[in-house]
């Protein structure tokens, strides 16, 4: 009886809601319905992993421009904040007072402040103690200035191609030797035993593939940079909001998997280090090889949360005006079409399938960790 | 035959001292020589640090001065640190935003209920907690409301939101977000936990699509569609819509962390009540729920440190907030100086450190207490 009520109440609110919605958006000749996502863009975006241009590119064309930015940004914090996290967590249980108390600091200075006043932080002040784009600092080819880091370029298009189709082969045939080697030394191998091959089974090929390059005399080019009237030509340029963002988003990120990583080390019995001790393992070594593999359990569920929370954080990209998808599908796309509902559906279609399927491997990998009791 | 030493062995040395200050080093600092050379590498990264720090924040400081003229170093004749000066003369602005300044003991009034209701809710053995509660969630909001948006009624002139700023939007959002969250978040819990499955799915469903999505799409939402969906032409205020945005955004965090208490009561609580002929509800008002609340006290307070931060959105959708306030009064052109971008920040960062760090603690404080209470009754 009471569930009929509740189904029928959710139904009369939404068939409300969407009467009035599509009623408004009749009177204001919008067309309801995804049509518009052909349409000519007309507007140039800072960053772009793939081609596009304002003159032929469409919406869609722009929604997938945004959705990698998101992806780029929030894939590189999650890297950074993790190492940044696993370190200051560390350095919370160091023997040494004054490492912990910094590390404490840092977790208790980072957490409690808003993550958007941070990436002002960074964008704003840093970016002004900074030189002016005419006088840029210079190191090794490379170029900083208010206006971004400006990097040497290689160029991978013709016989230089070759590099990263090796890097593409080595990484498969890193992941499927490790398979193979895990599932060959059986139940219980340490997977950190295989990190050194599989590196070198990763790295080799593209390096070998330079060289050889290099040898048969079509040398991969690099475009070197040059500093011009205006600032750095030339080059491969890393836009000041992405090293803003990405260097707040994962500073703030770090100072949460710091507790994390630090409440898991504490979870492991003081028994465990303690033996790793007896046996003469160094502090380092007791960690790494006794300590943190038994942490990890329960480190990694509330660590992919948190990775989760770094995609959805990368959104506030759009107060520092880093083409991310809400700043190019929500602000610059939905301003220009009008297609409020069809827009906002889509942009939380998308982090809801990210969260959901982030949220089904960890469910995954928590069975997979469960402890075999016996 | 028995062999006997004849000479005494010379005593062997002490065991190195662990008490005192010199012990409390040599444990703590100097115990090896990676520790030592952590120490050292640590102590001179400090020295680079602090020193630059300390003369911006106060000795190049500019603590007086009308304009941006007195922060800026070729008029000061010095190098020139933070330019407090320049919060000294905004700090109205800061706080109020626009509200008119003849009116400003209303805000005041505010600013003192809130005190009043914080400090009923947050000292645990407060007379009268559950009269607190009614204040806190019923008679403080409608007595704000009334005096910040003005009555005709108590003889107040009205004041448009739009004129609201600074800290006091701030604080309204917070305190809005809190008092709408937890008992929708209530609702939230014991619906996800209900038996029938329309209400739990419709529950599990909600919650997990604001936890889903960034609060930046959740407030663009509520701007360009909340006025979609309302019939005719009925407005919503522009301070409203984000308002109801973080509402409902809070309530499926806060849900879950109830959940969570609710979980953390043994099943045989709910059963005993319901044996001794409470109702479902009452067993549920009596029994359940005040055991499941006391354990998610730290989790609340851990919600409301992060709802505080998120705040700080409302500005990407106009709203005069904290932040947006303060960048409105960094770009005033009659204090454009070289540190006012750091200044404006360092006090901004101040302010939530001092907000958020205390919340932290009381969180730290009332989770020892806990603690505390479960040693006692094992």
């Amino acid at each position: 009886m009471l569930q009929a009520l509740v189904a029928l109440a959710l139904a009369g609110l939404a068939y409300l809601a969407v009467a009035n919605a599509s009623e408004k958006l009749a009177r204001q000749g919008i067309t309801a319905g995804f049509g518009f996502l052909a349409r000519a863009a007309g507007f140039d975006i800072g960053q772009r992993l793939i081609p596009y241009a304002a003159a032929t590119s469409t919406y869609l064309d722009a929604f997938c421009v945004g959705l990698l930015n998101t992806l780029l940004v929030s894939g590189l914090a999650i890297g950074l904040a993790t190492l940044i996290g696993f370190a200051v967590g560390i350095a919370r249980l160091s023997p040494n007072w004054l490492a912990r108390t910094l590390a404490a600091t840092y977790v208790e200075t980072l957490r409690n402040l808003p993550l958007l006043l941070q990436l002002l932080v960074w964008y704003v002040a840093v970016r002004v103690a900074l030189p002016e784009a005419q006088r840029p600092a210079a190191w090794g080819g490379a170029y900083l200035s208010q206006r971004g880091l400006v990097l040497p370029r290689p160029e991978f298009f013709g016989f230089g191609s070759l590099v990263p189709l090796a890097f593409g082969a080595g990484i498969v045939g890193a992941a499927v030797w490790a398979r193979r080697a895990a599932r060959r030394a059986g139940a219980g191998a340490e997977p950190g035993r295989f990190a050194g091959p599989a590196l070198a089974l990763a790295l080799g090929p593209p390096a070998l593939a330079w060289l050889g390059l290099a040898l048969a005399g079509h040398p991969v080019g690099i475009a070197w940079p040059s500093p011009g009237p205006f600032g750095p030509e030339g080059g491969l340029g890393i836009l000041p909001e992405f090293a803003a963002l990405l260097l707040g988003l994962s500073t703030y990120t770090a100072a949460f998997i710091a507790e994390i990583v630090r409440a898991g080390l504490n979870s492991v019995d003081r028994g465990q280090g303690e033996a790793a001790a007896a046996l003469g393992l160094g502090r380092a070594k007791a960690l790494r090889l006794v300590t943190i593999p038994q942490a990890m359990r329960v480190i990694v569920p509330p660590l992919t949360s948190q990775y989760l929370n770094v995609t959805k954080n990368s959104s506030l990209a759009v107060l520092i005006g880093y083409p991310d998808l809400v700043h190019v599908f929500m602000g610059t796309v939905l301003n220009q079409t009008n297609q409020a509902v069809e827009v906002v559906a889509i942009t939380m279609a998308v982090y809801l399938t990210l969260s959901l399927g982030l949220a089904a491997l960890m469910n995954a990998y928590d069975r997979r960790a469960a402890p075999v009791t016996r | 035959m028995t062999r006997v030493r004849e000479t005494l062995l010379p005593p062997a040395p002490p065991p190195r001292r662990t008490g005192g200050p010199a012990g409390w080093l040599r444990t703590n600092l100097f115990s090896g020589p990676g520790n030592t050379l952590t120490t050292l590498v640590i102590l001179a990264g400090l020295a680079l640090l602090l020193p630059p720090v300390f003369r911006f924040l106060v000795t190049d400081a500019v603590w007086s001065g009308n304009s941006g003229e007195a922060c800026r170093p070729e008029v000061a004749g010095r190098a020139v640190g933070a330019c407090w000066a320049f919060v000294g003369a905004k700090i109205n602005y800061l706080v109020y935003g626009s509200y008119p300044a003849a009116e400003r003991w209303r805000p005041n009034l505010f600013f003192g209920l809130v005190a009043l209701g914080t400090a009923w809710m947050l000292w645990l053995d407060a007379p009268r907690r559950g009269l607190g509660a009614v204040f806190v969630f019923l008679v403080g909001p409608l007595l704000s409301y009334g005096l910040l948006s003005g009555t005709a009624v108590l003889g107040l002139a009205p004041v448009a939101t739009s004129l609201w700023g600074g800290i006091l939007v701030t604080l309204v959002v917070s305190l809005v977000g809190i008092v709408a969250s937890l008992p929708l978040g209530i609702l939230l819990a014991l619906g996800r936990r209900s038996e029938l499955p329309v209400l739990r799915y419709a529950c599990i469903g909600f919650i997990e699509f604001w936890r889903g999505v960034p609060l930046i799409t959740v407030l663009f939402m509520a701007n360009v569609m909340l006025p979609l969906f309302l019939p005719g032409d009925l407005t919503v205020d522009r301070l409203v819509r984000p308002l109801v945005g973080i509402a409902l955004f809070a309530s499926a965090y806060m849900a879950e962390v109830v959940r969570g208490g609710l979980q953390a009561v043994p099943e045989g609580q709910g059963r005993a009540a319901l044996a001794l002929g409470l109702t479902r509800w009452q067993a549920m008002r009596l029994v359940v729920l005040p055991q499941a609340l006391k354990v998610v006290v730290p989790g609340i307070v851990n919600t409301l440190i992060g709802l505080f931060k998120d705040t700080t959105l409302v500005s990407i959708v106009g709203i005069a907030d904290f932040i947006r306030v303060l960048e409105a009064a960094r770009a005033d052109p009659r204090w454009s100086a070289p540190t006012i971008p750091a200044t404006a920040y360092a006090f901004a960062a101040l302010f939530y450190l001092a907000v958020c760090f205390s919340m932290a603690r009381y969180a730290a404080f009332i989770e020892r207490r806990l603690a505390a209470g479960e040693r006692g009754r094992a």
